[in-house]
């Protein structure tokens, strides 16, 4: 489908080198890195840093949750609220626990791996493109998330009303978190959030002007790979959704700070705004999150299918719609707030059609691999449990869509269950599917498939342990946000918790692949893939000259 | 092939388009919130109820249908906040015709020792009675100065549009509650 010319690679390796290969000192290629490359890998090394944290998070809330009862809060409560914390604080530390876990895995782990780390790797390269548009301002993206990162952090340790730390859920609903969250911890996080947004919309400027102005010579927006199609659309939906975002939680800000009365009743306001306000960002953000994945997932099916995506471009623009749709649904979030029958079916309505561009998505990985020759390599198995288990946190997503149904199960384990399917066992396996796939690349050696596959399977078996039981958990009614339950929701809890012990196993095998291969793998050639691996990455070496294509690329 | 300097441009407009996307999304975020208030107070989406004058309502020839259903009104009264007044409606319910005038009294009194002011928010329950129920004359949003001890007695003029009627959202309504709830102002000279 694409090929390079052949002048051009020869060139660089036999006069060229040199330069294309030149790399600055520890210290300036690190920390003042303007090299597409290099700060992917920084994103990358953030993503795996927070998704660390964040993962942990959900193993202290998955022990607490193994039995009715509160086992381990109030001792944990000691090192957030200090010896004598009360039971009230140790709830609160609950709710600081769900929301910072939510923050990190949303902001921290899934978007800077996903958009900053794959993207900024390989969007770029995939296009013919020298670097990214603006090098220096990728540099303060990435740079924006730290501070972003230790202001979350930090906000678990000062006061947020009840107890240390912002207790309030991801969605920083008002009033709990305006006159209900006194103290600091709240202001810390907006803030945040404030940096988080800024540094993401300064990629998403960034990845549209690259994939604007700098594909190579032939590389129309109709031949260009999916993945940066994805990056694309994933772009202009932040550039859209988070300025909303970063409006609410200033007028969050204000209301707390400088007796505003934005989503306050008493001088006129109305709570309710922000919830609008909030999803209107709130729901594309949820396929900021898995449209990248989707990309990934079509290169690593077609690799590993030998075959070309099936419906190249009806791929291609059901993104689109997806985005496009995604931007008028938002209220399916707030069925229980006392939207009127009309509303709600408008809502209902508008959810399910969805449904049908993530179909044209589904049926055409299918007809991907369909008389295929597939070789079961660690990456397609990563990306057929995403088809498979994205595909179950659809169909439940369709349930949830109907307002009369949601009413039921609003704010209850089903949901939990649902958006975990497609986080994460969707969105993280879409990485893990990307992550093996080009982990050659960006290191130039080859993972262990034998701990690759022990990782897929181990991981597979436990997040399903993990989160189908919820399912039945939300069908029974336990709602979500609580540390402790009654004696009936017992079981399948405990259940759950075994789960994620599982899946933990599953995680180290992941480290213990990454450290060995990294220091021992075998040298990966340019195409460790063969045929089906056809986009202009496996063309370069492996890993890629710190400059490539000093001499673009043709496509024809 | 193009140059170098054209690239850049290229580069720089592109960038500058996205940025003003962003920024008017960043601006209409902030417009949302006279925007939504708008959007209540016509659609009376959320039981935002309607205004209407004197004049308007003479002109629309409700009287007529005065007695076509017979709804049944209720008074609800709060007061939020810590407010120490006494606020009640002289009656609770009320019986009226579907496009009918009818008034209620609302009663605040000052139970403290320092002279506060109040605030009135409003809202009508079921929420899509809400474009029907109209008031000619109330204590909406406007600021209430009570001395110690001083009474008030406040009253609502309203009617229920007699398109109520043909909506099927309320052919099942018998009953619609108007909520009245006091919350304090503060203002630096009320302050000990």
């Amino acid at each position: 489908m694409t090929t390079t010319t052949v002048d051009g690679l020869g060139h660089d390796h036999a006069h060229d080198h040199h330069d294309a290969d030149h790399k600055p000192g520890f210290f300036a290629r690190w920390f003042m890195s303007t090299n597409h490359k290099d700060i992917g890998t920084l994103y990358l090394i953030f993503a795996i840093v927070a998704g660390i944290i964040g993962g942990a998070i959900s193993g202290m809330m998955r022990m607490e949750l193994r039995e009715p009862g509160i086992q381990f809060l109030q001792a944990w409560a000691i090192y957030s609220d200090g010896a004598g914390a009360t039971l009230d604080q140790a709830y609160h530390l609950w709710n600081v626990l769900i929301t910072t876990h939510g923050l990190i895995m949303i902001f921290f782990m899934v978007m800077p791996a996903m958009i900053g780390g794959f993207g900024n790797w390989f969007v770029p390269i995939m296009i013919g493109a020298p670097d990214m548009a603006f090098p220096r301002m990728n540099n303060i993206s990435f740079w924006l998330l730290i501070p972003a990162f230790l202001l979350l952090l930090l906000s678990s340790f000062v006061p947020g009303g009840t107890g240390n730390g912002a207790g309030t859920g991801w969605t920083m609903y008002a009033p709990l978190a305006t006159t209900g969250s006194p103290g600091p911890a709240v202001d810390l996080v907006i803030l945040s959030m404030h940096l988080a947004g800024a540094s993401s919309i300064l990629g998403a400027v960034n990845f549209i002007t690259t994939i604007f102005n700098m594909r190579a010579p032939g590389m129309t927006l109709h031949k260009m790979p999916l993945f940066a199609w994805s990056v694309l659309v994933t772009a202009f939906l932040l550039l859209i959704s988070l300025p909303v975002l970063a409006a609410a939680i200033t007028m969050l800000l204000t209301d707390r700070n400088f007796s505003t009365t934005f989503y306050d009743a008493a001088g006129g306001g109305d709570p309710v705004l922000y919830q609008h306000l909030f999803w209107f960002f709130g729901h594309p953000e949820v396929y900021i999150m898995i449209l990248p994945g989707f990309g990934m997932v079509s290169h690593v099916v077609s690799t590993f299918s030998r075959k070309p995506v099936f419906g190249y471009l009806g791929m291609a623009y059901a993104m689109v719609a997806i985005g496009v749709v995604g931007f008028i649904v938002w209220a399916h979030h707030m069925f229980t707030t006392g939207l009127s029958v009309n509303v709600k079916m408008y809502f209902t309505a508008a959810t399910m059609v969805i449904a049908v561009p993530t179909g044209v998505k589904i049926f055409s990985w299918i007809a991907t691999m369909w008389g295929g020759s597939i070789s079961f390599k660690t990456p397609m198995l990563w990306a057929l449990g995403f088809i498979f288990m994205f595909t179950i946190g659809g169909v439940t997503g369709v349930v949830l869509a109907n307002g009369g149904i949601d009413d039921n199960v609003h704010d209850t384990y089903y949901v939990i269950a649902h958006f975990h399917y497609v986080l994460s066992l969707g969105a993280v396996f879409a990485l893990f599917a990307g992550f093996y796939y080009w982990f050659p690349k960006i290191s130039g050696k080859m993972y262990n498939e034998v701990l690759g596959q022990l990782h897929f399977w181990i991981f597979f078996v436990g997040v399903n342990m993990l989160f189908f039981p919820m399912h039945f958990l939300g069908m029974s009614g336990m709602p979500r946000r609580i540390p402790d339950y009654p004696e009936a929701y017992a079981y399948w809890n405990q259940f759950a918790t075994h789960g994620y012990e599982v899946m933990a196993v599953g995680v180290l095998i992941f480290f213990v692949n990454l450290i060995w291969s990294l220091a021992a793998g075998r040298k990966a050639q340019a195409n460790p893939w063969g045929e089906g691996a056809t986009t202009l990455e496996w063309t370069l070496p492996s890993p890629p000259p710190y400059h490539q294509f000093e001499t673009l690329p043709v496509i024809d | 092939m193009t140059t170098l300097a054209t690239r850049r441009a290229g580069q720089r407009r592109t960038a500058l388009i996205a940025a003003a996307v962003a920024l008017a999304m960043l601006g209409l975020g902030f417009a949302a919130v006279p925007l939504y208030r708008m959007f209540c107070a016509v659609t009376g989406f959320g039981g935002t109820p309607q205004r209407a004058t004197e004049a308007q309502y003479e002109a629309s020839g409700e009287a007529m249908a005065g007695l076509a259903r017979q709804l049944s009104i209720r008074f609800d009264s709060n007061t939020a906040g810590g407010l120490p007044w006494a606020f009640y409606p002289e009656k609770r319910r009320v019986t009226v015709g579907v496009g009918g005038k009818s008034m209620a009294i609302f009663i605040a009194r000052n139970n403290s020792d320092k002279p506060i002011t109040g605030r009135a928010v409003f809202n009508v329950t079921p929420a899509q009675a809400g474009p029907y129920f109209t008031k000619i004359q109330c204590f909406c949003f406007t600021e209430q100065t009570l001395q110690p001890g001083q009474e008030v007695r406040m009253p609502v003029l309203f009617y229920v549009d007699k398109k109520f009627l043909d909506d099927p959202d309320d052919k099942d309504v018998e009953e619609i509650t108007l909520s009245y709830t006091f919350y304090p102002v503060e203002k630096p000279d009320d302050q000990s």
